[in-house]
């Protein structure tokens, strides 16, 4: 076998769907032990593919043809059958079973009918071998961190019917650098053993590691299939957009612009705040026209200032003042009263009301604080989603679609126009453009900024520097449950990540 | 332009599958028991199986628009037959001269009058139902209970509850101004259609008129994220459960005025499962979300004409059950992916 052999050929793939064209006469080739980039904007048709690819969504029109044989994939099931393996974006395996048991679900060996727990928690730890990593594998999944669950998961797919093709959905979006590094390393290893991947990812720095060749789409169209060491990254960023990056330069200056204005008054004060085993006692202030940003990795705390300051959980110290009155309640409807948003981390489970409409979606925040009497008419509903669907450039046929139909970032802005609605003082984002790409996260950056021109505070979260140092006049670090630091917004990317990481 | 065709949105419509199965009955009925569609007026009163269908489907169509909020919030009740023994039984106890106390003579018992003025009877009444969905509200939203578990102790406790205020007893109602409401006529239609129609509309006023039932509705199908957009959660469920209580008082209401009696072992038997059946006909999933309380109420009409139509048929009474486990076998298999996929696709067909 030589390892440039074709594995897997889509052709002339076109997939409608009512109202939509999600793919529009696509290609895609994928080759033994390479891993491939599958990029684009939200709604360029990466799911789409991905799903015409496992069996999930029947292609209008195409072929498929793996190891140079036609074939037909008619449910996740048979593609996992035809060597097609797929781990997605959440993980979904059963997080009170031991990962012995995840891995080998319906594939239990058995002796005399009887499940042979031996042979497979030996079987399981094997698998998990193949990519380096010696765990416990009796001890229930939910044990583990995300990172060593999506491992689980991988290998799990792995063990189905010795896997072929290895379809990563956005792996990374909730690792941090070292658990990225290992999935990296995995993924390497695969890859030499001559399994082709499918890595799709928002994260440009991450294709540059880990990619040979690219594939762009954009409006469910094929811009190109590229190697990877002969594409600017730049280049990739105008492919992806169609359009050329001046959108982050704009970003920078605003940012230039706002710092300069004058006499700020304090919004949101928060005194010795905390809660045992979530966050360690913290003092916090929101100036007018002001965004502070929070950095840290992942279980830092930054999520959890967040959910204080908002009233999801109860403060068991310390005290919040909102424009000098002192908050007495801490409840997300007592937040909403007082002017404070919240655009929570998971959007999908914390935001996005999926079988609403857009319209309600949009409203749903505002009508909750006028509460159940005091009822917005049609006129005004349809005027304020209107309104934010324009002003937030939400991508969609009408106000009436169901939310669940949106593209991830479309979703993710739909939110901020349900927070923007209420009118708040005080807008709090918890990674609001993670997992959207790179034209939407300027988009919100460009907001962001626009908002404290007007006077409101943002408290902006986030896990990427840069982004973090670009729209940011203050930046306080986060680490181990408390306040590391407090930094200018002019600070440099390794020192933030110095002081993250506990080095400085 | 997203333009959809005629055939699409009707397929689309919650409405069309309740209506599609009446009229499949209803079609059934014009062949093998013409009879059905006959009218007569007598008088003044209009009778038939028809109003029959109407007049006898009442309690359940009432349960199944209480139903219908509770399932839309991501629960069920489970209670509400036993909130009908319940209420029929504080109404029974109320109009008797005695309170219930049996050491009393014939003559006294079986007056036609009582102590107790009709408002309170009635105020009685309905607030003890509302009491007991108010109960449940309570363990589900406050104690968080889940919701077949919490309402399944009213359902055991229930019938107790209502054998406690009658001492056990069935008791027989002698007061006439009370059987008016199961029995009387407005206009040639039997009271209770009107009754239906008032809750009906203060059911829809307060879902579609005030912001309660998006917010029944966002938080069936989100609780996390209606609670992160301030929509208290608690309260919601609280006024659902307390509404299918108010609801289910009703229909017990109307069922003891016309059985004339109270009897806590059999008052609003199994009326539970039926409601859920409706409610689920109407197209509103047990998991919570959408919901449309007509589209309950013409489940609440399928369920009974199927039920008279067998009476008319003559298969015996005891049959009826068997009878209608086949409509459950055809209901929830026509409203499985499998049968939407199928129809989707012979619509597709159809359509190119």
């Amino acid at each position: 076998m030589e390892k440039s052999a074709e594995l897997l050929r889509a052709s002339n793939i076109s997939k409608s769907f009512p109202g939509v064209t999600a793919l529009d006469n696509v290609e895609f080739s994928l080759r033994r032990g390479e891993i491939h980039a599958l990029m684009g904007e939200n709604g360029a048709g990466k799911s789409t593919l991905i799903k015409v690819l496992t069996g999930v969504e029947h292609p209008d029109t195409g072929t498929l043809e793996l190891e140079n044989k036609h074939i037909m994939v008619h449910s996740p099931q048979h593609s996992q059958e035809l060597g097609i393996s797929t781990v997605f974006q959440e993980v979904n395996m059963c997080t009170n079973l031991s990962v012995a048991e995840n891995i080998m679900l319906g594939r239990e060996p058995r002796r005399l009918g009887m499940i042979d727990w031996n042979a497979m928690e030996q079987k399981a730890k094997q698998a998990m071998k193949r990519l380096d990593i010696e765990i416990d594998v009796s001890r229930p999944l939910g044990n583990y961190s995300i990172a060593i669950q999506q491992m689980v998961s991988i290998a799990r797919s792995l063990e189905i019917a010795s896997a072929k093709i290895l379809i990563l959905d956005e792996p990374t979006s909730s690792l941090d650098v070292n658990e990225t590094r290992l999935l990296f390393d995995v993924m390497r290893k695969l890859k030499n053993e001559g399994i082709g991947i499918v890595f799709i990812t928002h994260f440009i720095n991450q294709v540059f590691q880990v990619a040979d060749r690219i594939t762009v789409l954009r409006n469910g169209q094929l811009v190109g299939a590229y190697e990877a060491k002969s594409l600017p990254r730049l280049q990739l960023v105008a492919k992806m957009l169609g359009r050329n990056i001046s959108d982050l330069e704009a970003v920078s200056k605003t940012k230039k612009k706002h710092s300069t204005t004058e006499k700020k008054e304090s919004l949101l004060e928060a005194k010795g705040l905390g809660l045992k085993g979530s966050l360690e006692p913290m003092d916090l202030r929101l100036m007018e026209s002001e965004v502070v940003g929070i950095a840290g990795l992942l279980g830092s705390g930054r999520t959890e200032i967040a959910n204080l300051l908002f009233g999801i959980d109860d403060p068991d110290t310390g005290s919040v003042t909102m424009q000098g009155r002192k908050v007495e309640r801490f409840s997300p409807l007592d937040s909403i009263k007082n002017g404070i948003a919240l655009c929570p981390e998971d959007r999908k489970a914390e935001g996005i009301v999926g079988d609403l409409t857009i319209r309600e979606n949009i409203i749903l925040a505002l009508q909750a604080r006028y509460g159940w009497w005091k009822h917005l008419s049609s006129q005004k509903q349809n005027e304020i989603a209107e309104k934010f669907i324009k002003l937030l450039d939400i991508v969609t046929p009408s106000p009436e679609q169901l939310a669940k139909n949106l593209s991830g970032g479309n979703q993710q802005k739909l939110i901020l126009a349900r927070w923007l609605a209420t009118n708040p003082h005080v807008l709090i984002l918890d990674e609001p453009t993670r997992g959207i790409d790179v034209g939407a996260k300027a988009e919100i950056q460009k907001l962001v900024l626009d908002l404290a021109l007007q006077g409101k505070s943002c408290l902006f979260i986030s896990s990427e520097l840069d982004e973090v140092a670009r729209t940011c006049n203050r930046i306080m670090v986060m680490r181990d449950h408390k306040k590391a630091a407090e930094l200018p917004g002019d600070a440099k990317e390794q020192t933030i990540m110095q002081t993250m990481e506990g080095s400085l | 332009m997203n333009k959809t065709s005629l055939l699409d949105r009707i397929r689309g419509n919650r409405l069309t599958l309740p209506l599609a199965a009446l009229v499949l009955i209803l079609v059934f009925d014009a062949f093998y028991a013409p009879s059905f569609f006959k009218i007569r007026i007598q008088d003044g009163h209009l009778y038939g199986n028809l109003i029959d269908v109407l007049n006898n489907g009442a309690p359940l169509a009432l349960v199944a628009l209480g139903m219908t909020l509770v399932i839309a919030t991501g629960g069920v009740d489970l209670s509400v037959g036993a909130v009908i023994a319940i209420s029929a039984a504080m109404g029974a106890v109320l109009i008797n001269p005695a309170l219930g106390n049996e050491l009393i003579s014939n003559a006294i018992l079986t007056r036609d009058a009582t102590n107790t003025p009709l408002p309170i009877i009635l105020l009685a009444t309905l607030a003890a139902g509302s009491l007991c969905g108010f109960w449940n509200g309570f363990l589900v939203s406050r104690a968080r209970i889940q919701p077949i578990v919490a309402t399944l102790i009213l359902m055991v406790a229930g019938r107790g509850i209502a054998q406690l205020i009658t001492n056990g007893q069935i008791m027989t109602i002698y007061y006439t101004p009370y059987f008016w409401f199961g029995n009387g006529y407005i206009l040639g239609l039997p009271v209770s259609i009107y009754i239906v129609a008032a809750v009906f509309l203060l059911a829809w006023v307060l879902v579609r008129k005030t912001s309660i039932g998006m917010f029944i509705e966002s938080v069936g199908i989100n609780a996390k994220a209606s609670f992160y957009s301030g929509i208290s959660e608690k309260n919601v469920k609280l006024l659902a459960y307390t509404f299918c209580g108010f609801c289910a008082a009703v229909a017990g209401l109307i069922l003891s005025s016309y059985v004339h009696s109270a009897d806590g072992n059999n008052n609003g038997l199994n009326y539970e499962l039926d409601a859920i059946l409706a409610v689920v006909m109407g197209g509103t999933l047990m998991t919570g979300g959408r919901f449309s309380l007509l589209a309950s109420v013409i489940g609440a009409m399928v369920i009974w004409t199927f039920a008279l139509t067998v009476y008319t048929l003559g298969v015996p009474a005891n049959a009826l059950l068997a009878a209608k486990a086949v409509l459950v076998m055809i209901v929830i298999l026509l409203y499985s992916d499998v049968a939407k996929r199928l129809t989707g696709r012979l619509f597709r067909r159809k359509g190119a």
